[in-house]
């Protein structure tokens, strides 16, 4: 075995080279969680459809569904993956302050989102239309209230960052991690598009 | 202050579950003074309990398959016992009690004697059959083990604590419901299934990452060992049927506590029905599949010849991975009819029997004119061939007889059939196999070859009666009977269960007197089969870092190949630093925490769930800004390791090929 073929093993890479590696693996292996995840979403989108018929005591959807508060809360949300991108540009080029502001104003839509969501599903529940009512609420409550918390757990992940960027800077293991995040805000976006598409706009159009 | 907790979970209500409660209570009490005794606290938490690397997890996983393995058997003995008696008198169990054993038994083999012994020799092998050094996520790696560890001993304290759930391990609604099952018994599987569950697809993630990313320079995908492939279409599994069970279990749990209604009406019964059987139907395959690739392994190695169709063999897991997948649509078709879903077995094994026809005309190829060595291994993968023809046969049953047989024992007998010999013997095999590798001398055979024996007329006797009875007519899950002609049968089944526990018995025995000879034992070399794969290149027991260096890597059976070139005593012309993870507690602490958190959800318990939810929110949290690379060993230190190892003598050039 010769000294060029050990170098080139895996093994043996500077640290540099272990480290790109590194961040590489792990962003495959979230690659990976989304997809179970999606999964989850699916199947929830699945039996929302299904027991989207069973409302047998009377509960109309077309009273419980705003359009004006579903399209604030799209809007909401298609800002902060529009400010998530610019944040993950300026991170890229290593500038810290950008980065941040553009974080901070992508928590505030964040957190727009999940508050309207949350007055939403509790103005709902006060109204007697709480997911305990019928098959099709306790779907509803759950797909939207699952997808609420993987917004509000990315809130507390962008935080979490946004810390990280001030004490250490945009140091490469940052920035991989702002791109893992950025997948996972993305995606949830996508998780939303599907939702009122399915969901909210049969209903309301 | 202590929830629904009250002195009246304890089980006072019979004898028989209150000596269960004792013997766990005596049996974990036992085995914390031992190890005070022996003062091995210290070694045990910074060796073993916080360590990450994937051969000590591996070996953890196998252990807690193992213990979990005797509990399996213990309820499986009580219910073979109690059909084997309850002709007109009751027998000694009452009915609930009855159905609590049936559902821990099917739980308990399931998600943790099955799973983690996949999971543990998938950590152990894997790694060292690509030429890493190290899974991708070591961190995860330990936080499925400990998740599942969790799971486990949730099952374990429903013994002492409260009762276990008596809804079978499917928990069809509405016997899960809220009205049927009011206490914390189905609690107690949701949880335990949960946790068990993000266990899997934690490891599931980890090992896919690894098998793609960390291979040694030069192994293609098809120059990967077989059991490599088959860990690779099982963590795919995984990784897309693991969570429509989250989804089913979280579900029946909103249903059950926050009122929902998903599965209130018959419509709300089939899509439970769905959800479950679209993970359970891949789960079937997520245990098989690693069986076979360990069957591919042992099939090669014992007859010292190159695989006979490495080609048609992946082709065919890669068959069976897809039809995993796809299959459980077949379940709509039964939904109208009958919402059980032993059909489903039955519809979807002419289409499976074709790639699996294919792996035993493969592994029969090789065996022929190969110089056989009989031992343990071999041993368990003839008796996989010969009684899983016979449960392939009974699948085709299931797809042309009158679903009149679909609700009997002969459903029992056919999945047993699919997951005793098609799974259990699989991992015995590999753990016979592997267990010189993990831990540097050989197992007994002697003891071996008898619970072997054992496990083999043991299943025999237990599930061919089954087969008939079902045929009688004889109902599943009955916890009596007052028919005559079925007890000559039900007695014969009780003898074969207690040839399964003497099995079980004589692998305990074996590992006793393996420990005892461990010096003649001893595995004269690193490669006592004469193995062909990249495994036994590394010193038995490895190294932490497995690979001082990566060898490179032509096509399939590097190993042998190395022999054959004479390549393999040339050790490195120098040494280079590694760089291995430290140890981290933070694994054992999410265990623990999530255990502290589903025992208080369960019993309702709101504040000691608040600290177990923070204490795995901390436990993740510190790995997560965790970026050092972990510790660096010297290249001297590597140099001291490798010069003391044993370099193993170039075997194979004398063996036929």
């Amino acid at each position: 075995m010769t000294d060029t073929l050990i170098t080139a093993d895996h093994g043996d890479e500077t640290d540099a080279e272990t480290a790109r590696r590194a961040l590489d693996e792990k962003t495959c292996g979230f690659r990976l969680c989304l997809i179970s995840d999606a999964i989850i979403f699916a199947l929830l989108l699945a039996i929302f459809i299904t027991m989207a018929r069973d409302t047998a005591d009377g509960s109309t959807e077309r009273t419980l569904f705003r359009l004006p508060r579903i399209v604030a809360e799209t809007m909401l949300l298609l800002a902060s993956s529009a400010t998530f991108g610019f944040a993950s540009v300026a991170a890229a080029a290593r500038q810290r302050r950008r980065a941040i502001i553009w974080l901070g104003l992508t928590f505030t839509f964040g957190l727009g989102f999940v508050a309207t969501e949350i007055s939403e599903l509790y103005g709902m529940a006060a109204a007697d239309a709480g997911p305990w009512r019928n098959g099709f609420l306790s779907a509803f409550f759950t797909l939207v209230g699952t997808h609420g918390a993987h917004v509000s757990l990315g809130l507390v992940w962008i935080a979490l960052l946004v810390g990280e960027l001030a004490w250490r800077g945009p140091t490469p293991a940052a920035v991989s991690r702002l791109h893992r995040l950025g997948l996972f805000w993305h995606f949830l976006v996508i998780v939303w598009i599907g939702i009122v598409a399915l969901v909210y706009l049969p209903r309301l159009l | 202050m202590l929830g629904k907790l009250t002195i009246d979970a304890l089980p006072f209500y019979s004898g028989i579950a209150m000596a269960g409660a004792l013997t766990v209570v005596c049996g974990g009490l036992g085995v914390a003074a031992l190890i005070t005794w022996l003062g091995r606290w210290r070694y045990l938490w910074s060796e073993w309990l916080t360590s990450v690397d994937h051969k000590k997890i591996g070996i953890m996983y196998v252990i807690l398959a193992l213990i979990m393995l005797v509990r399996g058997v213990i309820d499986a003995l009580m219910i073979r016992t109690q059909q084997a008696f309850a002709f007109e008198p009751h027998g000694y169990l009452p009915p609930d009690h009855f159905d609590q054993i049936f559902t821990s038994h099917a739980t308990i083999m399931m998600f943790f004697v099955a799973m983690p012994f996949v999971l543990g020799l998938v950590s152990i092998v894997v790694p060292q059959q690509i030429g890493a050094r190290q899974v991708a996520f070591p961190f995860m790696n330990a936080a499925g083990l400990w998740l599942t560890v969790s799971g486990a001993a949730l099952v374990m304290i429903s013994l002492v604590v409260g009762r276990f759930s008596s809804a079978y391990w499917t928990a069809y609604p509405p016997q899960s419901g809220i009205q049927l099952s009011p206490d914390v018994g189905v609690d107690y599987w949701i949880w335990a299934v949960l946790l068990s569950s993000i266990g899997t697809i934690l490891a599931g993630i980890s090992f896919l990452v690894t098998i793609v990313k960390r291979r040694a320079p030069g192994m293609q995908l098809m120059a990967m060992p077989l059991f490599t492939w088959t860990a690779l279409c099982t963590s795919i599994l995984i990784i897309t049927a693991y969570p429509a069970l989250i989804v089913a279990a979280t579900l029946l749990g909103l249903d059950r506590h926050l009122g929902m209604q998903f599965f209130a009406g018959s419509d709300g019964v089939a899509n439970y029905v769905s959800l479950f059987w679209i993970w359970g139907h891949p789960h079937v395959y997520i245990l098989i599949l690693p069986a076979c690739g360990i069957y591919s392994e042992v099939v090669a190695t014992f007859s010292g010849r190159r695989l006979y169709g490495y080609a048609a063999l992946i082709y065919s897991m890669i068959a069976i991975t897809a039809l995993a997948l796809v299959v459980w649509t077949h379940h709509f078709l039964t939904i109208g009819s009958a919402a059980d879903v032993s059909a489903f077995f039955g519809r979807a094994a002419p289409l499976i029997a074709v790639p699996t026809i294919v792996t035993i005309v493969c592994w029969s190829l090789t065996i022929y004119r190969g110089e056989v060595r009989f031992s343990v291994p071999m041993l368990f993968t003839l008796g996989y061939i010969v009684t899983f023809l016979i449960g392939g046969i009974t699948g085709f049953l299931f797809a042309v007889v009158p679903a009149g047989i679909h609700d009997t024992t002969f459903r029992v007998a056919h999945f047993h059939n699919l997951l005793i010999p098609g799974a259990l013997f699989g991992y015995f095999a590999g753990y016979q196999y592997w267990f010189p590798k993990a831990f540097g001398f050989r197992l007994e055979e002697k003891w071996g070859r008898r619970a072997f024996w054992c496990w083999l007329v043991g299943f025999g006797l237990a599930f061919m009666p089954l087969y008939i009875l079902g045929l009688m007519g004889m109902p599943q899950r009955l916890n009596r009977s007052d028919v005559a002609e079925w007890q000559p049968y039900l007695i014969a089944a009780q003898a074969g269960a207690l040839f399964i526990v003497c099995g079980a018995a004589f692998l305990a025995i074996q590992i006793a007197v393996s420990i005892r000879d461990r010096k003649t034992l001893a595995a004269s070399s690193n490669d006592p089969w004469n193995g062909r794969t990249l495994e036994w290149a590394t010193a038995s027991p490895p190294a932490a870092y497995n690979f001082a260096a990566v060898p490179p890597v032509q096509g399939i059976d590097p190993w042998w190949t190395m022999k054959q070139a004479g390549t393999t005593d040339h050790g490195p012309v120098r040494f280079h630093d590694i760089i291995m993870p430290g140890n981290s507690s933070a694994g054992i602490m999410l265990g623990a925490m999530s255990f502290v958190f589903a025992f208080a959800m369960i019993w309702h318990i709101w504040w000691l769930a608040a600290v177990g939810g923070l204490g795995m929110l901390a436990a993740v949290l510190s790995q997560t800004f965790h970026d050092h690379a972990g510790q660096r060993l010297p290249a001297s230190d590597v140099e001291a390791i490798e010069s003391r190892r044993v370099i193993s003598p170039a075997l194979g050039r004398e063996a036929p090929t």
